[in-house]
């Protein structure tokens, strides 16, 4: 999705653009606020990736269907992919990138590691997230509610049997 | 996806004003339909008029004990709200055997009764379809139609309504409350979506410039007696081939009052009342559930790679039937079927 090249959009900006107009938004992203003038077009996956390099957010289908680009939108998983960054001004947002806290994991992201819960880890990202987001909820207790619960991230290398471990370890740490 | 206006609505009145002076533009909820759509140029609004943040996320009591939910509800709050979990678990399991986690969390009570149908000739634009692009032809007949309805079809469209949610409002008799220029009305879900008949473009019966403001749930939520079972290709994350939501009422081994509707198998969720009434007043038995299941698909008709859904529907039906008589709904993450 390119940027336009029209020049910025003034204040009213949030009421209407033409059609080649950018929108200025504040996203914050991981505690961090950045003013973007953007094209209203732009997906929040795109903003992340493009706009402010945070490329740990992975772009799989880009239709909904993988999980890949899931990220925290005020704690809760959602997909990056099918939201427009215009529609989150002010929202807070977590990617991967901000899970980790003064130079430790976050425990999600430990027991991927201690589980081996990943081939390729293309998945990964999208998959520590929504485990995050699952802990966070604390709705899911069993193996079977975990599964359905992380049904949305879709692991094509197939480590679902690590991902659960890891996720029912990283429960019971926090 | 195509350039677009983007502008948030101020209220509810501001919302139908701007779609009014604008015939391209659409409204955006959770997005999750939309910009799908937008991505495939299946939908390409001149304007996107951004309603998300407009205050219609309340769970209300009606005065008459029932429960009024915002247009803007996400399905996972929804789903997961305790009035709704404890007195229309039919309803919180239905959105629940939806799409997924991440997806429940954006999509917006309005927006999945108004999401489009999965038809693959719909998404494809190198394709005729006469719901995508009026009188150019159905590709599914005589195409790829596994998905495809085999009820209330028309020769223009066989396309199914995907939404799972709305398979139980309609089997709980909820109305649907709209704002449009002339004002505010309510529509049953039974008359919210329509049959495809020669006009396939058109989903619902909402007007143009119509804003869906809240779903309104009955007081009576069949809380002991229901099911949403669903058959789909993997356990989740799957639209259904065919569903069934029952609900019913039982005294002394005797059904009093029935729900049935399936999903899955039509342009709209698909009720028949006199499937209903040929369970009520009858015993718990099989041969009741048959007489049901019988009347219900009496005119069912297969196109080729969907023939199997009548035959699926038929047992589908059987088996919720009994798993709402004896109080065993479908459980949405143990997924074996009880
Ligand atoms: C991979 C995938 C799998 C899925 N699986 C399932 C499934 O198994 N079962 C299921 O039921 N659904 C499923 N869905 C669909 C999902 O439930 C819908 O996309 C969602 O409910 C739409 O809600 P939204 O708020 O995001 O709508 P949007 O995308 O914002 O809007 C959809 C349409 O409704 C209109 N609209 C939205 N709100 C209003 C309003 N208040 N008044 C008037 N018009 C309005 C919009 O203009 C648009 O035309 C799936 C989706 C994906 C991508
Ligand atoms: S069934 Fe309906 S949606 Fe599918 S190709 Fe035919 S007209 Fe289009
Ligand atoms: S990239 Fe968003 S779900 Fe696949
Ligand atoms: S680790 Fe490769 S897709 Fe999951």
């Amino acid at each position: 999705m390119a940027d336009s090249r029209a020049p910025a959009a003034s204040a009213a900006t949030d009421r209407a653009t033409s059609p080649m107009q950018k929108v200025s938004v504040a996203l914050l992203i991981n505690g961090a606020r950045t003013q973007l003038q953007i094209a209203p077009w732009t997906t929040l996956l795109d903003a992340l990736r493009d706009r402010l390099h945070l490329t740990g957010t992975k772009k799989g289908c880009d239709h909904g269907q993988c999980g890949a680009c899931t990220v925290l939108l005020n704690g809760r998983p959602i997909n990056a992919c099918l939201t427009l960054a215009v529609m989150h001004d002010g929202v807070e947002i977590t990617t991967v990138e901000g899970l980790a806290h003064d130079g430790s994991l976050h425990p999600v992201q430990q027991a991927f590691i201690d589980h081996d819960a990943f081939q390729c880890g293309y998945c990964t990202s999208g998959q520590i997230c929504s485990a995050v987001g699952l802990i966070r909820e604390g709705r899911a207790r069993t193996r079977d509610e975990i599964r359905e619960t992380m049904s949305g991230n879709i692991c094509r290398c197939g480590a679902y049997p690590n991902i659960v471990a890891a996720i029912e370890e990283a429960m019971k740490a926090t | 996806m195509n350039n677009f206006q983007y502008s948030r609505a101020q209220d509810v009145a501001d919302a139908v004003r701007q779609s009014a002076a604008d015939s391209s533009a659409r409204f955006i909820a959770g997005g999750t339909n939309l910009v799908d759509l937008m991505k495939y140029d299946v939908e390409r609004p001149a304007r996107l008029i951004d309603i998300s943040h407009l205050p219609l996320r309340a769970v209300e009591e009606t005065p008459d004990g029932g429960l009024r939910i915002g247009a803007l509800v996400p399905n996972s709050d929804l789903a997961w709200h305790p009035r709704v979990k404890d007195r229309y678990p039919l309803l919180s399991s239905a959105i629940l055997a939806g799409a997924s986690t991440q997806l429940r969390n954006m999509a917006s009570t309005g927006g999945n009764l108004l999401q489009r149908t999965r038809c693959l000739y719909f998404y494809d634009v190198a394709t005729s379809c006469n719901k995508r692009k009026p009188g150019t032809g159905c590709s599914a007949i005589g195409g790829i139609n596994r998905i495809n309805a085999i009820l209330g079809t028309s020769d223009a469209c066989i396309a199914t309504h995907p939404s799972d949610m709305s398979v139980a409002l309609t089997a709980l008799d909820a109305t649907v409350h709209a704002t449009g220029p002339h004002g505010a009305r309510t529509i049953p879900m039974t008359d919210f979506h329509r049959l495809p008949g020669d006009m396939p473009e058109r989903d619902t019966n909402l007007g143009a410039d119509e804003i869906v403001t809240a779903v309104e749930l009955p007081a009576h939520g069949f809380r002991s007696n229901y099911t949403y079972l669903k058959i789909r290709d993997r356990l989740s994350y799957a639209f259904a081939l065919v569903s069934v939501a029952v609900a019913l009422e039982i005294d002394d081994g005797t059904i009093r009052q029935a729900r049935l509707a399936l999903g899955g198998v039509a342009h709209k969720p698909w009720r028949d009342p006199e499937a209903e009434a040929a369970l009520i007043g009858q015993p718990i038995a099989q041969d009741t559930f048959a007489r049901a299941a019988h009347i219900i698909l009496r005119d069912a008709k297969g196109y080729g790679h969907n023939d199997f859904k009548i035959d699926l529907a038929r047992r589908s039906i059987m088996r919720a039937l009994n798993q709402a008589a004896q109080g065993t709904p479908q459980s949405q993450s143990d997924k074996r079927i009880a």
